[in-house]
């Protein structure tokens, strides 16, 4: 048996709204991104939004660095990605230890809670210990009412301490993709 | 291509910066690095020492927090290769006063000098183009260098790309700042922001 039934991403979720609102409060401008599905309401708010610019990206470690130029130029920054995403950007995160800069990243999950996809998991189960060992504190949010607060605890330590932080969020929160019905 | 007729990378740099006033100098790691520091030290360079193929993405994000200011990426082949999808981010985005400019010498120069992809098969004229960086050219002479060099200050026309065939000639090194605290916070400081 491999169907599954929807699973919690179609109720209506309200905590993407939640982070957009976090970062509308600490005024972030750009918003580099590659796509993921559990990301999809947060970048219609924001390439929805007058204040927040939307950057689509090649490969996710142009976004360490475009965050950089962003942060040198007065602006912050954003950098939203799948769990797979983390592994292209290893050698750029360099540049947070480099130039303690606010660096926050909103990670989505995948590889784990009821998987289907097996080429997800090498990656997913790594996603946390690569991030550690590459010197960013790890934040994680799996239920939908504790994202606003984690969210928040998030972008204060980044913006507030410079210190750079990734939330993950599980992909029991984004609900589980489902291939076969 | 005459091989005699290449430029001299300090030159080149130097005549682009020569004149530069308020533009903001983001170098890619390696030669580019020494290069823009051989043509001064400034406030608003951006010197990397790693980061490879990270360079005109840092350009870009400051181009887009400062469009009233000329940002110029200067970079080697090397590192525009490894960041080669880049451009694709930068031709979606179009910041008018974004210039990327590349020394292409054909090869790695920091590690040996090992050929690289630009010396027989890749264009990257050609690749910023197709992503849509219509502004895209060699420059072949110091000549065309120099008349090149004010229309970096046009923060309306870009973003425009440059790639200028240089010379192999491994040049002593020139060492910029590597404390990316300093250099950030200097940079940031000239532009009015202090620091937390």
């Amino acid at each position: 048996m491999h169907g599954r039934t929807e699973a919690s991403a179609e109720q209506a979720a309200n905590w993407p709204d939640d982070i957009f609102s976090i970062l509308q409060r600490y005024d972030v401008r750009q918003v580099p991104y590659v796509p993921d599905a559990g990301h999809s309401q947060l970048i219609e708010r924001v390439l929805g939004s007058s204040t927040m610019r939307g950057i689509p990206l090649t490969t996710e470690e142009e976004g360490v660095a475009l965050m950089l130029g962003a942060w040198a130029g007065g602006q912050r920054g954003v950098l939203l990605m799948q769990s797979s995403g983390v592994g292209n950007c290893i050698n750029m995160l360099s540049l947070t230890q480099i130039f303690r800069f606010p660096f926050l990243t909103l990670v989505t999950m995948r590889g784990e809670w009821g998987e289907f996809n097996p080429w997800q998991v090498p990656m997913g189960s790594n996603t946390q210990g690569v991030l550690e060992l590459s010197g960013i504190r790890v934040l994680r949010a799996t239920h939908p009412d504790e994202v606003k607060d984690v969210m928040e605890a998030a972008a204060s330590q980044a913006y507030n301490a410079l210190t750079p932080t990734a939330l993950l969020l599980s992909q029991r929160l984004i609900g589980t993709k489902v291939f076969v019905k | 291509m005459s091989k005699a007729n290449l430029l001299d990378r300090r030159q080149v740099v130097f005549s682009l910066l020569a004149d530069r006033k308020d533009a903001i100098v983001v170098g890619g790691l390696g030669a580019s690095t020494y290069d823009i520091a051989a043509a001064g030290d400034h406030d608003r360079n951006l010197y990397l020492w790693g980061a490879m193929g990270g360079a005109v993405t840092m350009g870009l994000g400051l181009a887009l927090a400062q469009p009233k200011l000329p940002v110029v990426v200067i970079t080697g082949d090397g590192e525009m290769l490894m960041g080669m999808g880049s451009l694709a981010t930068v031709g979606l985005q179009k910041p008018g006063n974004l210039s990327i400019i590349v020394l292409d010498n054909e090869s790695y120069g920091e590690t040996g000098g090992q050929v690289s992809h630009t010396g027989a098969a890749a264009d990257l004229v050609g690749v910023a183009r197709a992503c849509g960086i219509a502004d895209s050219r060699t420059l072949s002479t110091l000549a065309e260098i120099k008349a090149f060099a004010p229309r970096l200050q046009d923060i309306s026309a870009g973003p425009r790309f440059a790639n200028v065939k240089i010379d192999k000639a491994n040049l002593d090194r020139v060492l910029s700042n590597r404390d990316g605290g300093f250099v950030l916070n200097r940079l940031r400081g000239s532009l009015g922001y202090q620091p937390i």
